[in-house]
């Protein structure tokens, strides 16, 4: 399906709206929309909310032979889906090129930047180390994919814990996660990737676009970041030019973002670890409000039986399976030369007030010899014996 | 393990939470979660385009992983019941797509896709004959009857049957079953099915409700 396009009206009333910093949702220019993290029960899952951008990113892992490059590291795997809930444009199969740039900035972010220790995910060199996979769903499209799904993909990294194993000779075993308590992926440093907006020719600047702003800007930059001030990645692309001294200045407001959402992070995982070990429910069951009319709940029943209804299936299907039922065949009674009958008529339903008027009709009804010279005013009726005898009057 | 149990898991949804999708809802069934989004009626590409009904388009995305074989079965399970239940012939030459995202599997997987495709098609008000509602069982190896298994319960079991009912007559949309199980132990959990479906039915009609209250 195609997405609903932008209409030039609107498109006027952003830019212009740009020059008083102005937002349509009344952010301030330099603004996150609000983060919202949760993670679910299983390890390594978390869904991001960004305003109303959500992706869900899952970390899974597996043993695999190393790259010949690099025998003795493990690999790190990142695939950003764009389903088709996302947005109407989004189609299965084949990426857009949308879904292979932010594709490809994450792989740079996260992978590029090593803020994983691959070395520690080595079992046995140049034969069988970890491959982590991260796999991230977008779920709702409304701006700034890339920095949801940056976050969610770090914060699911720092959730994940891998089996243990033990290396004996040659032989590997993997512990399941009841015998040994399974082990945390060492991440180093958490990079996100903060988004720059830029309209008429670098004038304006914008920190997490929406959909609509997305749709109206020249370019954009996308930095990642850590907090310790360092650069993973910087990507402009778009059609504009960018002076130095903006490059910088987005550096500076990236820094205030990374630190924020660094800290949000931190605490979500916390909350999460709490309630783990304090046995307390986690997941997104529970993650769910419950004061909202858009949501509901409902206990579990005991569900009671109909024992009555079995008996008559299991007859039915016997019947079914054995021999046609002779009962049901009906039979066709020859009236006279030409006329048959079938069955027997019902009372009539046509609503007829008096009962005494019914009598008498039916009284004058009973010539069944339908003769076409005589002159009858009766009209037919249907009773409980004769089927539909109709007289014609020739008058 | 159990003999018998004869309760389903609790059941909580969420509607419209997304902002693109024209309906979405979010079911789960104890720790079993997956949401569903539908964009529809819509426009369709002309080699899918069908002259008297429209297309109906189910997409199943795991949560990790490329889509396999059985990902695209629980597609076509999904899509043939959805068939059965839109009024397809309201909305010639366009499609009705369909998004399922799992966000947890705990078991009975099929039937909570199911449930939440059905509510997702409720709240974005696409014309349906009928409500569908699907129950899962699972069959152990003492012949006990196990209502909405969770993941331990089906593997350690030797069958799992789901059922699709419709709300006008409790008729059977659609049966999906694994395992070796006999004739009566089939009958046993279509019955038992059928009146747990009832208390799906329910949950749906509170949840519409609910949601409806305010306007």
């Amino acid at each position: 399906m195609r997405d609903t396009p932008l209409s030039a009206c609107e498109k006027n009333f952003i830019i212009k709206a740009l020059g008083d910093r102005k937002r349509l949702d009344g952010r301030q220019p330099y603004d996150y929309r609000k983060v919202k993290i949760t993670f679910g029960a299983d390890r390594g899952c978390c869904k991001v909310n960004l305003g109303q951008t959500q992706v869900l990113a899952q970390v899974s892992c597996e043993i695999t032979s190393p790259r010949a490059v690099r025998p003795s590291d493990g690999v790190l795997f990142i695939n950003v889906e764009l389903s088709p809930m996302a947005s109407p444009a989004f189609e299965v199969g084949r990426m857009s090129d949308l879904g292979v740039e932010i594709n490809r900035l994450l792989e740079r972010c996260l992978r590029e930047s090593r803020c994983l220790d691959t070395e520690s995910l080595c079992i046995i060199s140049g034969e069988k180390v970890w491959q982590i996979r991260v796999d991230v769903n977008v779920m709702n499209h409304d701006g700034n994919i890339i920095d949801c799904s940056s976050i969610a993909a770090i914060a699911a990294l720092a959730h994940f814990r891998r089996p243990d194993v033990t290396v004996d000779g040659s032989e590997v075993i993997v512990h399941p996660s009841d015998e040994k308590d399974p082990i945390p992926l060492s991440v180093h440093h958490m990079p996100i990737c903060v988004t720059f907006s830029f309209y008429e020719q670098g004038k304006y600047l914008l920190v997490d676009p929406t959909d609509k702003e997305e749709k109206v800007m020249d370019g954009k930059m996308v930095i990642g970041m850590n907090k310790h001030r360092e650069i993973c990645t910087l990507q402009v692309s778009g059609e504009m030019l960018l002076m130095k001294d903006q490059v910088l200045r987005c550096s500076n407001i990236a820094v205030v973002k990374v630190t924020e959402i660094t800290e949000l992070i931190q605490r979500a995982l916390e909350n999460d670890r709490q309630a783990r070990l304090n046995g307390k429910k986690f997941g997104f069951a529970e993650s769910e409000p419950t004061e909202s009319i858009l949501t509901n709940q409902q206990e579990p029943e005991e569900i009671q039986a109909t024992e009555t209804q079995m008996d008559e299936d299991s007859e039915e299907e016997k019947g079914m399976n054995g021999d046609l039922k002779t009962e049901r065949k009906s039979k066709v009674k020859i009236l006279d030369k030409g006329v048959g009958m079938i069955g027997e008529g019902g009372a009539s339903t046509w609503g007829v007030e008096d009962n005494e008027m019914t009598e008498e009709l039916q009284k004058e009804a009973k010539v069944t010899q339908p003769d076409h010279k005589e002159v009858t005013h009766t009209t037919g009726t249907l009773n409980a014996t004769n089927c539909v005898t109709l007289k014609i009057d020739l008058n | 393990m159990e003999s018998e149990i004869s309760k389903l898991r609790q059941l909580s949804s969420t509607l419209g939470d997304l902002s693109r999708p024209d309906g979405d809802a979010t079911v789960s069934q104890g720790d079993t979660c997956v949401t569903s989004a539908v964009y529809g009626p819509g426009e369709v590409k002309v080699t899918k385009e069908l002259l008297d009904k429209a297309t109906i388009d189910v997409v199943y995305k795991p949560k990790s992983g490329l889509p396999g074989c059985a990902e695209k079965l629980l597609e076509r399970t999904i899509r043939n019941s959805c068939e059965t239940v839109i009024l397809g012939n309201l909305h010639p030459r366009s499609s009705i797509s369909i998004t399922v995202q799992e966000i947890q599997n705990r078991g009975s997987l099929l039937s909570c896709c199911i449930n939440s495709t059905c509510m997702a098609l409720l709240d974005s008000g696409v014309s349906m004959r009928y409500l569908m509602a699907a129950v899962s069982c699972a069959i152990n190896d003492n012949g006990g009857i196990i209502m909405d298994p969770n993941t331990l319960q089906e593997q350690s079991s030797v069958a799992v049957l789901t059922f699709v009912f419709e709300n006008c007559n409790y008729g059977v949309i659609t049966v999906s079953a694994k395992g070796c199980y006999t004739l009566d132990q089939f009958q046993q959990c279509l019955s038992k099915c059928r009146d747990a479906s009832k208390y799906v039915f329910q949950f749906f009609k509170d949840s519409i409700s609910k949601k409806l209250s305010k306007q």
